[in-house]
């Protein structure tokens, strides 16, 4: 399997629809233990990635997530802004240095949830979007190459949100809440498993 | 050569961003190089990276520039914002841990006698030290 151009454009613009028709949820949950922003943000973020959908899919892979990266970051305005912005630009620069799709996924994705837990300086546990990102690391090293590794993605993203929600913040806006943080999935997980979810179905075709 | 540590109010909300700059200019003087900035990029809530760039070129000083934040997103935004920042700059800029009213005031008291961007940002620093 490589990664085609036509197929990369699809995967980015059936991710930020996604993402864009999630928006609603995602800010339902951050009322619940944020700021109620989250939606907002990632719909004005992704939308403005769909804009330069066509520029984004003419770049190689490389530029093309280094763009992604920096229009999130631009244009998000909270903190998912340079959480997200800087894993793709950490992923377009791994891809930059002699990593290559698919081969090296684990490592190029590495790479992203690394830039993630730098930025917010945070890692897996904590009621954030890494407790997504992490798993979902942890099966594409493991599980890399078996035939039905995209659904084993979509599973490992689908229970690692789910399993937030008893977990109790300690970073990030949800952690002020303490105690009261338990009960609810977190938005960043959340978001980060619809971003997953879509790349997954846009990969097995459904999508 | 006067040159003095330039300011930045980084809010989510534009009014607290311009009410803390008038506090600063109104306690310390107008001499004192401030820039801030507030609000996300449709102009709701919350901070975007390229003001906070705008705002940090406005105020840049040889000295460097000390920048004080409100919450969260404006401390993630304001430390990617300095990241893009020309190289050059960029190890002249110090996102401080300080309440944003009160660390803007002492800062740009501090900035205002001519002391370097560490003793700024130290001075902020000391209102959140326990």
């Amino acid at each position: 399997m490589s990664l085609q151009p036509e197929t990369f454009k699809s995967l980015v613009k059936v991710a930020a629809e996604q993402v864009i028709a999630s928006a609603p949820e995602l800010t339902t949950l951050d009322q619940a233990i944020g700021d109620g922003d989250h939606g907002t943000n990632m719909k004005r973020g992704f939308e403005a990635v769909l804009g330069k959908l066509d520029a984004i899919s003419a770049q190689p892979f490389d530029e093309a997530l280094k763009t992604i990266g920096k229009t999130l970051v631009m244009t998000v305005g909270g903190a998912s802004g340079p959480l997200y912005g800087s894993f793709f630009l950490a992923a377009g620069e791994a891809l930059s240095h002699d990593k290559h799709l698919p081969d090296d996924l684990a490592e190029v994705f590495a790479s992203g949830v690394d830039a993630v837990s730098k930025r917010g300086r945070s890692h897996a546990g904590e009621k954030t979007m890494l407790d997504v990102l992490v798993p979902v690391l942890e099966t594409l090293k493991t599980d890399a190459g078996q035939p039905d590794i995209v659904e084993r993605i979509r599973t490992t993203a689908a229970e690692a949100a789910a399993r937030t929600a008893p977990m109790q913040a300690t970073k990030g806006r949800a952690s002020f809440l303490g105690a009261r943080s338990v009960g609810h999935v977190d938005p960043g997980a959340r978001s980060s498993c619809v971003l997953l979810q879509a790349v997954c179905a846009s990969l097995e075709g459904r999508a | 050569m006067n040159d003095t540590v330039g300011i930045v109010i980084v809010s989510h909300s534009k009014d607290i961003a311009k009410g803390t700059a008038d506090m600063v200019r109104q306690m310390v003087g107008s001499e004192i190089k401030v820039a801030f900035c507030g609000g996300n990029p449709d102009g709701g809530l919350g901070t975007s990276v390229a003001l906070i760039v705008d705002a940090i070129n406005d105020a840049w000083s040889p000295k460097g520039v000390a920048i004080l934040v409100d919450l969260g997103g404006a401390e993630t935004n304001s430390e990617m914002a300095v990241e893009m920042l020309d190289p050059e700059r960029r190890d002249l800029v110090v996102v401080c841990n300080a309440p944003i009213v009160e660390g803007a005031v002492m800062a740009a008291t501090e900035a205002a006698g001519g002391s370097s961007l560490a003793e700024v940002r130290a001075v902020a620093e000391e209102l959140s030290a326990d």
